[in-house]
């Protein structure tokens, strides 16, 4: 499979698209799977990660004392922090990289990084809303850091909605992309001043600092952070090409609708026949 | 450098102009006026029936549950406000092709984001001064700290503007607009909200000292979203 | 009004010169390769059935849209530029479908915002609305207590203040009475003699054709293709208003438009 920023940039420059479906893989063909060596390289490593993760999580780490298992929401938990917030960043860069280079292939890549960001905010919430209840009764907390991390996930439910607004593809794409780093702006802000907050207010926060990560927690803890991350990339790769092959599908309507367009024949007839008067005006009278 | 001080000077110019036209049609219409003032007023009204007054807080500060909550009630009610008035600003445009028409005047991006956010701004403002007097009065609340109270108005009145009008740029021209912008904005609005509550409490309630370091960072945010939205709108305005 | 430059009179540069243009309305192929090329001082009229690409074409080169594909130059600007595209707004007057009036602001009003916002200055204003019939009681009513035809004038006003050299009018006579049909007509070719150039789209082909120095006919977002009897598709750019001419094909119009 060649590498995919070239087929992108070929197809960028070259007027006609060809979707090969004999797979050949000559430079004009894209893929017509979103399967690649690459996305097979991270789904061995996720596997090969998994494995260890779930032996010397699940099995080998005592229990803690006080929230016994469910300690062990945090193997989801933090790991999903670090994608979530790995993710969002990556669609900040990316959006950036578009708005300079202007090529197609960051404002895909943006809005692929971002939805998987998006998952991985919903599995954060739940997981901690998991975890907080055996801990401290309550399935949520006003914590600020809790709920600033509710509100991060409805600001890029935002912003994949915006992706999917009705105008037209470039203007839409451009816009996305300023939305894609005012949202992480926002996200900076949020988290200044969930920080000067605690400053000021000594308030309940989340401690997760009352549990020692160390020993087997902190071994397969980092197990888990491999898994998730090689997991959320290995979704953003297939993400991307389907995003991408979409982008092609949309060029190939586009060439269909300028040639029906060019044999349009709006001439109406003006003049109604006998029968037609009928239908339209005929009935009781 | 004299070519970009003649650039800003137009360019602050036409915000300027924009900013007049605002609300000279507002003043004409009496949109904002007639019908957002009377419904954050009545917004108000509501949050006091939603709250029982008979709810006492626990502790050193003698004063009932909807007192206490008092200023988070108010932020509310010029948030919600808010969407109307972002609303409105955009619909005087984008009924009569406006914006096209502004864009073949050469005006700059910026100036349009500025001069809109100003006009939404001033009228934002008029609506704390009666949307606050209302709350004084039906809340009971006496005001300790004039200077905190008047630098947090100001402060998050304009983050609100900026911010709002940096959404309904981004979100102009589609159809679903009208559920996207407020979408979009909310979730911004929150840590605005937040702070000026806080900062509001500390401006009311005497236990609630917690100086400067609020409406500091409203500040801060303030200058942010201007500086923000006065950068995008031109890549916004491209062609839609 | 506008001065006439001694280059524009001597120059063969092409005031408007597109080729095979592409433009997209929401994604939509609105125009499908569009040719045309206006020369300097001409006045052409552009006609074609409902949704044949129009008014696009006037944004177009209004330069308020992209090009998708082909070529464009403006007042020797180029299309595909942005800040090209800019360069041509402001050179150009569009009077498009929307009035791009302020509903709640009086007809002074409006011009007094829409000359301050072009950098006019306004002490032309008033002999403007004299010479448009929008003085007296109207000059201080509210736009959305005017009739559509009075509308129509105040928008024409805001173009008119702006002296632009290249007029692009979306159906100029919609909406006006005879005299008002008549002062558009006095405007443009009075425009035309100081040096402007003027394309307008209208579906009232016996007053275009006195106007017009030349007609263009569009369908499906290009120019109209006629079916020749050899069965090969050509495409002309232009149709002699005056019949009896032949064209480059060999064959004869009918005189304003052939529809074979």
């Amino acid at each position: 499979m060649n590498d995919l920023r070239t087929i992108v940039s070929v197809a960028d420059e070259s007027e006609e698209i060809f979707i090969n479906t004999d797979n050949d893989d000559s430079e004009r063909s894209g893929p017509t799977s979103t399967r690649s060596k690459s996305t097979t390289v991270f789904g061995f490593l996720a596997i090969a990660t998994f494995v260890p993760l779930v032996f010397f999580g699940l099995l080998v780490a005592e229990p803690h004392s006080e929230q016994q298992e469910s300690v062990k929401l945090m193997f989801i938990h933090l790991p999903s922090v670090l994608v979530t917030y790995v993710s969002f960043f990556c669609t900040l860069v990316c959006s950036i990289l578009y708005l300079t280079k202007k090529s197609k292939f960051w404002d895909l890549l943006a809005g692929a990084s971002a939805e998987i960001g998006v998952l991985f905010c919903g599995i954060l919430l739940l997981s901690g809303s998991l975890w907080g209840k055996p801990t401290w009764g309550v399935y949520w907390q006003w914590d600020p850091r809790l709920t600033s991390t509710a509100v991060m996930f409805v600001m890029y439910l935002g912003y994949l909605a915006v992706r999917r607004m009705d105008i037209a593809a470039e203007a839409k794409s451009r816009r996305a992309a300023v939305l894609g780093i005012v949202s992480f702006l926002n996200v900076l802000i949020v988290h200044y001043s969930i920080d000067w907050w605690r400053g000021l207010h000594q308030g309940r926060t989340f401690e997760s600092s009352e549990i020692k990560i160390e020993g087997w927690y902190l071994f397969s803890l980092m197990f888990g952070m491999l898994f998730f991350s090689f997991v959320a990339i290995w979704m953003v790769i297939h993400k991307f090409r389907i995003l991408w092959l979409e982008y092609q599908l949309e060029r190939m309507d586009l060439e269909l609708a300028i040639n029906e367009r060019r044999s349009e024949v709006n001439d109406l007839d003006s003049s109604i026949d006998a029968d037609e008067e009928e239908l339209l005006f005929g009935g009781g009278s | 450098m004299v070519r970009i001080v003649k650039e800003a000077t137009l360019m602050i110019r036409d915000a300027l102009l924009i900013a007049k036209k605002d609300v000279r049609v507002e003043i004409s219409s009496r949109v904002i006026f007639g019908q957002v003032l009377p419904f954050s007023l009545l917004i108000l009204i509501l949050f006091g029936l939603a709250i029982s007054s008979d709810l006492i807080v626990t502790g050193d500060a003698k004063r009932t549950v909807l007192e206490q909550v008092s200023p988070g009630l108010f932020w509310l009610a010029i948030v919600f406000s808010s969407l109307f008035a972002v609303n409105r600003s955009f619909k005087i445009e984008s009924d009569n092709g406006n914006l096209d028409a502004l864009r073949m005047a050469g005006i700059d991006p910026a100036a349009i984001f500025l001069g809109k956010a100003l006009a939404i701004s001033l009228l934002i403002f008029i609506l704390d001064l009666f949307v606050g007097a209302l709350a004084v009065v039906i809340f009971n609340a006496s005001i300790i700290d004039f200077s905190i109270l008047g630098v947090t108005v100001f402060a998050a009145t304009i983050s609100i503007s900026m911010s709002g009008t940096l959404y309904a740029g981004i979100t102009a021209g589609s159809r679903s607009k009208d559920t996207l912008m407020p979408l979009l904005l909310l979730p911004t609005m929150a840590p605005m909200l937040l702070i000026a509550t806080r900062s509001t409490e500390a401006a009311l309630f005497s236990e609630d000292q917690t100086g400067w370091g609020w409406p500091m960072l409203l500040s801060v945010l303030a200058f942010l979203y201007t500086g923000i939205g006065m950068l995008s709108f031109g890549a916004l305005m491209e062609e839609s | 009004m506008a001065q006439a430059s001694e280059d524009n009179l001597n120059s063969t540069d092409a005031i408007i010169n597109l080729q095979d243009a592409i433009a997209l309305i929401d994604n939509y192929p609105a125009l499908s390769g569009m040719n045309f090329r206006l020369e300097q001082g001409e006045t052409v009229h552009i006609k074609g059935p409902n949704g044949a690409g129009k008014t696009t074409l006037l944004s177009l080169m209004a330069g308020l849209l992209p090009l998708h594909s082909g070529q464009g130059q403006v007042l020797d600007n180029d299309l595909s530029d942005l800040g090209d595209r800019r360069r041509i707004r402001r050179l150009t007057g569009l009077l498009s479908h929307e009035s791009s009036l302020y509903d709640e602001l009086t007809v002074f009003g409006n011009l007094k915002f829409w000359c301050s916002a072009n950098k006019v200055e306004h002490e032309i204003i008033d002999p403007i609305m004299d010479r448009l019939g929008l003085s007296g009681r109207l000059r201080n009513l509210k736009v959305s207590s005017l009739s559509a035809g009075q509308r129509r004038r105040t928008s024409l006003a805001v173009i008119v203040c702006r002296r632009p050299r290249l007029w692009l009018l979306d159906e100029p006579y919609s909406g006006l009475d005879e005299a008002g049909q008549n002062l558009v007509d006095a405007f443009v070719q009075t425009a035309v003699t100081f040096g402007a150039s003027v394309v307008f789209a209208s579906h009232d082909s016996d007053r275009a054709k006195k106007l017009a120095s030349r007609t263009v006919e569009m369908q499906g977002g290009r120019l109209k293709t006629q079916k020749l009897d050899s069965g090969s598709h050509k495409t002309r750019d232009y149709i002699p208003i005056e019949s009896g001419e032949p064209l480059p094909d060999g064959t004869h119009s009918k005189g304003g438009n052939a529809n074979d």
